[in-house]
């Protein structure tokens, strides 16, 4: 059966949307490969991109297209797996939630692994330090008492409490932008204390007093300077900054005063 | 060719952590040099005498202003940490604490600066006595 075309109104026929246009941009990759030398160097690579693309899929253009030396990683390309964090023009974003549309594509953008953790190749950094601090809060649900029979009940109000710090993927855009974290690789960085606040603040949860005194340390919360750059930094938009306060309020006043 | 990072664009709040690392030094070591120079009163009224002279010169001027301009960003920009370190709404209103604290900052400070350095103006340009 065939559908007519919707006749064409009296104000004419609808307007196609306009042809999306290409147009070339520079990427400025900070590169380093260990086999090679021991300096890093700064590469320009021109590629052709539509507004509405990613920085990742630039990346994708230049590995797949003109130098598949280079080397970064990524994994789900849609923000949540935590991959590609890295300084895009000076601040540190996800490749794959960066638009070109949202950048100024006058000058040549600038692309670098994250700042103090060691690069491995190119835009590629040992995590490790990274997860032995989030592993270093006990990032799981701890109790002492009884187990119950059935499910461990939250109310709405205890649950909003630490909703913000659940939405963590873990890509380390806030340690590796933390001026304390450049300067002492053993500071326990934002992202490690986001994950204990998520335990911290959660009502069935027992085990909020052990982490606070692993934070209570002198590599923990109170190396914190407040400078907010972690906050600004967070692809998945949470106050880690707010998060961060609450954990040293916690360790002042106690947990339920802390908010 | 080796090369260094760029520098990191972080949030304006990066920026006044570092004008109070820079303004508590600075404040700092005025004291160190004002303990110094007030104790020798003590040693030689006379030397003191001197070296309370030698202040009074252009450049020690502009740098009072300077001194008093730290002091005042320090002390304000502590009051906006205090509020974000105890006040539960704190760290969301930290940029708008942040200009409040620079525009009384530039309130205040421009008619000091005027106050204090008329007399200098005056020396260094000539003019009514
Ligand atoms: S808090 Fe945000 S920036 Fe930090 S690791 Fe989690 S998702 Fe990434
Ligand atoms: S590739 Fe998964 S978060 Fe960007």
């Amino acid at each position: 059966m065939a559908v007519d075309p919707p006749a064409p109104s009296a104000a004419g026929a609808p307007q196609p949307a306009p042809e999306p246009v290409a147009f070339d941009i520079t990427v400025k990759v900070r590169r380093f490969d260990p086999d090679v030398s021991d300096q890093h160097y700064w590469q320009d690579f021109t590629v052709s991109v539509f507004a509405t693309d990613r920085i990742l899929d630039a990346l994708h253009k230049i590995k797949w297209e003109q130098d598949g030396s280079l080397t970064f990683r990524r994994s789900c390309g849609h923000g949540i797996c935590g991959s590609d964090a890295m300084r895009i023009n000076g601040k540190n974003r996800l490749a794959c939630k960066t638009l070109v549309k949202d950048l100024n594509t006058k000058k040549p953008i600038t692309v670098e692994a994250i700042k103090g953790l060691t690069v491995k190749k190119d835009l590629v950094v040992d995590m490790e330090p990274f997860m032995a601090a989030y592993r270093k809060i006990k990032p799981f649900l701890i109790t002492h008492s009884p187990e119950p029979t059935r499910e461990r009940l939250q109310d709405a109000e205890d649950r909003a409490r630490f909703d913000d710090t659940t939405k963590c993927i873990l890509c380390a855009a806030c340690t590796t932008s933390c001026p304390v974290f450049w300067t002492d690789e053993q500071y326990f960085g934002p992202a490690a204390i986001v994950n204990a606040h998520r335990f911290i603040f959660d009502s069935r949860d027992e085990g909020g007093p052990e982490r606070l005194q692993i934070l209570n340390q002198a590599e923990g919360a109170w190396r914190c300077r407040t400078t907010f750059n972690c906050t600004d930094a967070c692809p998945r938009g949470i106050q880690v900054t707010e998060a961060i306060q609450q954990v040293k309020r916690a360790m002042m006043f106690g947990i339920d005063d802390a908010t | 060719m080796a090369s260094v990072g760029t520098l990191y664009r972080g949030d304006i709040s990066m920026w006044s952590w570092v004008a109070q690392r820079i303004t508590g030094v600075a404040v700092l070591f005025f004291l160190y040099v004002h303990v110094l120079d007030t104790a020798l009163v003590r040693v030689s009224p006379a030397a003191y005498d001197d070296v309370i002279a030698s202040y009074k010169t252009p450049l020690v001027n502009f740098m009072e202003v300077g001194l008093v301009g730290a002091v005042l960003f320090h002390a304000l920009n502590g009051l906006r940490v205090i509020a974000v370190d105890f006040w539960g709404k704190g760290t969301r209103y930290q940029k708008q604490m942040l200009w409040t604290i620079v525009a009384v900052w530039v309130l205040i400070m421009v008619p000091a600066t005027y106050f204090m350095t008329l007399h200098t103006i005056q020396a260094l340009f000539g003019s009514t006595p």
